[in-house]
């Protein structure tokens, strides 16, 4: 088995369609084309739009990564692709296509989960993933604290949002001050000119007898909209900087507070973070300080890699393949709610080191 | 020429080979849910009982519709990645006219499928080659007067019996009627259209009316 596998990843789990090639750890290509444009003026990703949008996008896509990449499919060592979690219309369209590919060019398939990933991209960034890897997954669609001793066998869920995802907050309060959407980007912008201990909003799941590494953001959320909603009817001007660089800050202190408490409790001295909000310079800050006091090294690999893209999945199909892990099935399925601890989904086929990466789990 | 023909815009997922002359294998499921994982192995199942390779394929027809859109795009997308990866044109055929294709009946009729919500995707013949009017999504009682006296091929048909009360064969599409409609139609040197899905209708997205307000009144 080549031991530097050339693979194609292709995401499709909500609005990006994406296609990356890695060879090994190398990222050849990483090729995305976004409907974020047709769903600003919902405020939100709607799904029939964005499997609309990857429909089309994707040949043109695959074709993009395979220039960009300078390679040829021929070539390629497997195809890997999202098979959850995700939008389930989405997944589907980007599992048909990698299916039809790897088929028709005779290629292994390695149906991948999406959360596994965020955390493999790093790999492209900074060299193999250390065994083991904390990993802090935030999104509009995930916020998600993972302990993983081998990202192709063996990821186990820390701590999860118990109500919305970090993501969704940032794209909730943007909208309660009139910002636009996505919020993520633009709360960033206002609140690095404001103060970010203008307001003390609550943070969420940080009492003693909470859950340690859950997260709450409905609470922090409902709380920034009734305090702009006082001052409005108060007839007072809202300070958008100082509104967003306090929220963004009670968002980001209770992310990385979290993280570095599971790292600290479960020994481990590589934190990576990942996802959308990844891209937050706030969240960056304050995990690099946070982690250099509590002696972790911090992996954030580069905005581009942290949003939704082909590469990582590709990154996970090369280490699939480098594993000698079992391929997946023709009649594989796109599974809107496959579970964060199975890192891809093999084939009915015999495949041992599964099994015992299961049994490990639970010991 | 070798097409390899697909159709899953309707409940049936059904793939057929058709060498130029005459269908060479075929195979037809009905599953509505399960579209994504039926697909690829017919593919297989059809290509391995005519000892052919995918790569000896020369062109893919795929059914565009219309259909509910998740089932639909699986077809879709699979036909059109064969045909990035194989090299070979990827045509398109509306799925009504493929069901008409099939359709046993002298004079006019009208294909009608299921399209969920309490509606039906429909559109009316001439002939077995001659779509005259659709296809279009309605409610079956709107539609009732201009299809009043006509036969009716297809499962939305027999669904709505006050409408369609002379509803025959076929219930589904097949594959092969759309790999033979196809082939007749290149043979005759017709270009046919591009393999895009025939949605019919907008996609379901609210607009949010500003965002709601969280402060008791
Ligand atoms: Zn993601």
């Amino acid at each position: 088995m080549a031991d530097e596998p050339l693979v194609l990843g292709i995401e499709t789990s909500c609005d990006e369609t994406g296609v990356g090639i890695v060879r090994g750890r190398t990222l050849l290509a990483d090729a995305v084309a976004s409907s974020v444009d047709e769903h600003a003026r919902f405020g939100g990703v709607v799904p029939e739009v964005a499997s609309r949008a990857h429909l089309e996008a994707m040949v043109p896509t695959i074709e993009r990564a395979l220039k960009e990449a300078g390679v040829s499919a021929r070539d390629l060592d497997g195809v890997a692709v999202t098979a959850g979690p995700g939008l389930a219309g989405a997944l589907l369209v980007g599992v048909s296509a990698a299916k039809a590919y790897a088929y028709a060019l005779g290629k292994p398939l390695y149906g991948v989960n999406h959360l596994a990933s965020h955390i493999c991209v790093d790999q492209l960034e900074h060299g193999a993933l250390p065994e083991p890897t904390m990993a802090l997954l935030v999104s509009g669609g995930h916020s998600s604290l993972l302990l993983s001793t081998d990202i192709t066998s063996d990821v186990r869920p820390m701590g999860a949002t118990i109500d919305d995802a970090a993501g969704e907050a940032f794209d909730k309060i943007a909208r309660v001050l009139n910002l636009g959407f996505p919020g993520g980007p633009v709360i960033d912008r206002y609140a690095k000119e404001g103060d970010p201990d203008a307001i003390a909003f609550p943070r969420g799941l940080t009492g003693p007898r909470d859950p340690a590494y859950d997260f709450s953001f409905s609470g922090l959320k409902t709380a920034v909209a009734r305090w702009i909603e006082a001052r409005r009817a108060a007839g007072e001007e809202v300070p958008v900087r100082d509104v967003a660089a306090s929220f963004q800050e009670a968002v980001v202190d209770v992310l990385t507070r979290k993280a570095v408490r599971a790292c600290k409790d479960e020994g481990v001295d590589h934190l990576m973070i990942g996802g959308g909000v990844a891209a937050n310079s706030r969240l960056r800050a304050l995990a690099q300080e946070r982690c250099e006091a509590a002696g972790i090294r911090l992996r954030v690999p580069r905005p581009k890699l942290c949003t939704d893209n082909g590469a990582m999945v590709a990154a996970l199909g090369a280490e699939m393949v480098a594993r000698g892990r079992a391929a997946s099935d023709w009649d594989l399925s796109a599974d809107s709610s496959l579970p964060v601890t199975d890192p891809h989904v093999p084939g009915h086929g015999h495949d041992h080191v599964h099994e015992t990466a299961k049994e490990n789990l639970y010991s | 020429m070798l097409l390899l023909a697909l159709d899953t815009a309707t409940p049936a997922v059904t793939v057929a080979l058709h060498d130029g002359t005459a269908v060479v294998a075929s195979s037809s499921q009905v599953d509505a849910r399960r579209h994504g994982e039926l697909l690829l192995p017919a593919v297989d199942k059809v290509l391995s009982e005519a000892g052919l390779r995918l790569d000896a394929v020369t062109g893919v027809v795929v059914g565009t519709g219309p259909g509910p859109y998740t089932g639909l795009r699986v077809g879709l997308m699979t036909a059109d990645t064969f045909g990035l990866a194989l090299g070979v044109p990827v045509h398109g055929l509306c799925t009504l006219d493929a069901l008409a294709y099939a359709a046993d009946v002298e004079g006019p009729f009208v294909v009608a499928t299921d399209a969920r919500r309490k509606e039906v995707y429909w559109a009316r013949y001439e002939d077995r080659r001659t779509r005259v009017a659709g296809p279009d999504v309605d409610r079956p009682a709107d539609i009732a007067r201009e299809v009043a006296g006509l036969p009716a091929v297809g499962a939305g048909a027999r669904l709505y019996p006050d409408t369609f009360p002379d509803a025959r064969d076929p219930e589904h599409v097949g594959a092969a009627a759309l790999a033979s409609l196809a082939a007749e139609r290149l043979a005759a040197g017709e270009e046919l259209p591009a393999p895009r899905p025939l949605y019919l209708r907008r996609p379901d997205a609210q607009v949010p009316k500003n965002y709601k307000v969280v402060t008791p009144k």
